[in-house]
């Protein structure tokens, strides 16, 4: 079965899908979009320099995102005003890591495989390591549920309970940092927040606690995978906006029910 | 001069600061100089002060959320606080049923829940979004919450914002009936003066320190209470003239002057005829 291209493209998305749920569900919550943006923008930078110091993509992008994550807390932490900031980080990220790109020759030719994914490429070994780290992430969120909510929903609400919630939103940062690099060879970095983002969003409409979002979310970004990569069969259109496109139609479709 | 209190009283207290100095966030302006406060178990507390006065900095050092710049605060060995913070923000991003936000962070059962629903005057909330509750009910809702943990202490920071008269006065009704059911403290910061001043049983008149305090009664007979709050204070005050004018004599008589008296802090140095002015 993991013989076929095409049945590796599924499941690796759908091992990002069950996680990207429960996290992008949190990115929702805490508004962390933008986060989210700067995070996967500079794991382009991350890519560049895998590349040119020839390492493992996933470890090179870990490392970038990692610290943008640590970077973008600790500004937050310091109250710098957070939209412009971000605004600057995330393609300021971007950008580096396009010029860093433009130096490593072998890069150059599939820098579009970056930026939007190559989820028809996915090996067996990417397969493993998708899967085992979707698992450790949502394992450390289910772990953590009680915390991370009451955090997300009110930081006094959870100092009060003895909560530590800058403990809770590094947590949330390094989770996000770890699906960042995931994710860039399913949807690539421009569109991994989206993968985390629209389906959560989706979710909104169907779901009256945090865990039925989480799980609607979840559900909702599997079945993006699995109609945006037949559709990309079908259609030869790319993989992976291929998937966000659907997880955009069924956020369309959760508002038109909503309305109705 | 307060003559200190006997040992066993000083022990029993839930919260005690002493010398409590909290400075500006990175600065080393003070926003509260040497502040000391107590509260015991069964009293209503009640901190009163203009905007920026530090009330809900010192409501945020006495539960150890914010660091002091000197002095120290005292939490009695297991104390149990249930807190109501101020303006709850809350979002529609994020779906929470009223039952489920009781849960929050220790999950309760059915029974505990649709209980402290009901003794805060709130029942069958269970399944509503938060996000659907109007301010009155919101605030049981916060205020059920905060009973779940059977506290000692009950600390609400302005609970009462965005409710109107008659839901301020029915909140403060609820606070004593729960104190009265449950036997715990509360302490709160509050902007209604007049609801204030008949419910609580000590008020801590603050404004970068403790400018007065006592019981409302001489709180409210205190001219820097009165500096502090102009018109409306001469309300309260008339609230207890109008009180109390028939009987003067037990203004001095050993049943109305709480234990620790009416006490000045440092920068307030008033005398207002009872001539107990302490040097800080």
């Amino acid at each position: 079965m993991l013989d076929d291209f095409f049945m590796r493209a599924v499941l690796a998305g759908l091992g990002l899908a069950l996680v990207a749920g429960p996290l992008g569900s949190f990115v929702v919550w805490r508004r962390m979009a933008y986060f989210g943006d700067s995070t996967a923008h500079a794991a382009i930078l991350g890519v560049a320099l895998a590349l040119a110091f020839d390492i493992s993509i996933y470890a090179g992008t870990l490392a970038v995102a990692v610290s943008m994550a640590c970077l973008v807390s600790a500004l937050v932490a310091r109250g710098q005003a957070m939209d412009t900031m971000l605004g600057v980080l995330s393609h300021s990220a971007l950008a580096f890591g396009l010029v860093a790109i433009s130096f490593v020759p072998a890069a150059r030719s599939d820098l579009s495989g970056y930026l939007f994914g190559d989820i028809l490429a996915v090996g067996r070994a990417d397969l493993a390591l998708i899967w085992t780290g979707a698992a450790l992430v949502l394992a450390m969120l289910i772990a953590r549920w009680q915390r991370l909510v009451t955090s997300s929903l009110n930081e006094e609400l959870a100092m009060a309970a003895g909560i530590d919630p800058r403990v809770e939103r590094l947590v949330l940062s390094l989770a996000l940092a770890v699906v960042v690099a995931l994710a860039i060879r399913v949807v690539g970095s421009l569109l991994i927040s989206a993968m985390l983002i629209v389906p959560a969003a989706a979710a909104r409409g169907w779901a009256h606690t945090p865990e039925r979002m989480a799980a609607v979310a979840a559900l909702i970004a599997a079945a993006s995978v699995v109609l945006g990569l037949w559709a990309s069969l079908r259609m030869d259109t790319p993989a992976g906006p291929s998937i966000v496109t659907a997880a955009a139609c069924f956020f369309v479709l959760s508002q038109a029910l909503r309305r109705g | 001069m307060t003559p200190p209190l006997p040992a066993s009283e000083a022990a029993a207290a839930l919260i005690e600061s002493q010398a409590l100095t909290i400075h500006r966030p990175g600065t080393t302006e003070p926003v509260l100089s040497h502040v000391d406060f107590r509260i015991r178990p069964g009293e209503i507390v009640t901190v009163v002060g203009p905007n920026g006065s530090g009330k809900s900095s010192l409501i945020r050092a006495l539960l150890g959320h914010m660091p002091l710049a000197s002095g120290r605060v005292t939490r009695r060995a297991g104390l149990r606080i249930g807190y109501v913070p101020q303006r709850v923000q809350l979002d529609i991003a994020i779906p929470m049923t009223v039952r489920r936000f009781l849960s929050l962070p220790v999950r309760v059962s059915e029974a505990e829940a649709e209980a402290a629903l009901a003794s805060t005057g709130v029942p069958g909330l269970g399944p509503r979004q938060l996000t659907q509750l109007s301010g009155g009910q919101f605030q049981r809702v916060l205020l059920a919450r905060a009973l779940l943990s059977d506290p000692h202490l009950l600390v609400l920071d302005e609970p009462t914002q965005g409710l109107d008269q008659p839901g301020i006065v029915a909140f403060y009704q609820l606070i004593e009936e729960v104190r009265r059911r449950t036997g715990a403290s509360v302490l709160m910061v509050s902007h209604d003066l007049l609801v204030v001043m008949r419910s609580s049983d000590r008020v801590v008149c603050l404004n970068g320190h403790v400018c007065c305090e006592g019981s409302p009664q001489q709180v409210s007979t205190a001219p820097e209470y009165r500096a502090l709050f102009g018109a409306e204070a001469a309300g309260t005050l008339a609230l207890y003239r109008h009180n109390h004018d028939h009987d003067h004599d037990h203004d001095r008589g050993p049943v109305t002057v709480m234990p620790e008296g009416h006490r000045h802090g440092p920068g307030c140095s008033a005398d207002h005829g009872h001539g107990t002015v302490p040097g800080p």
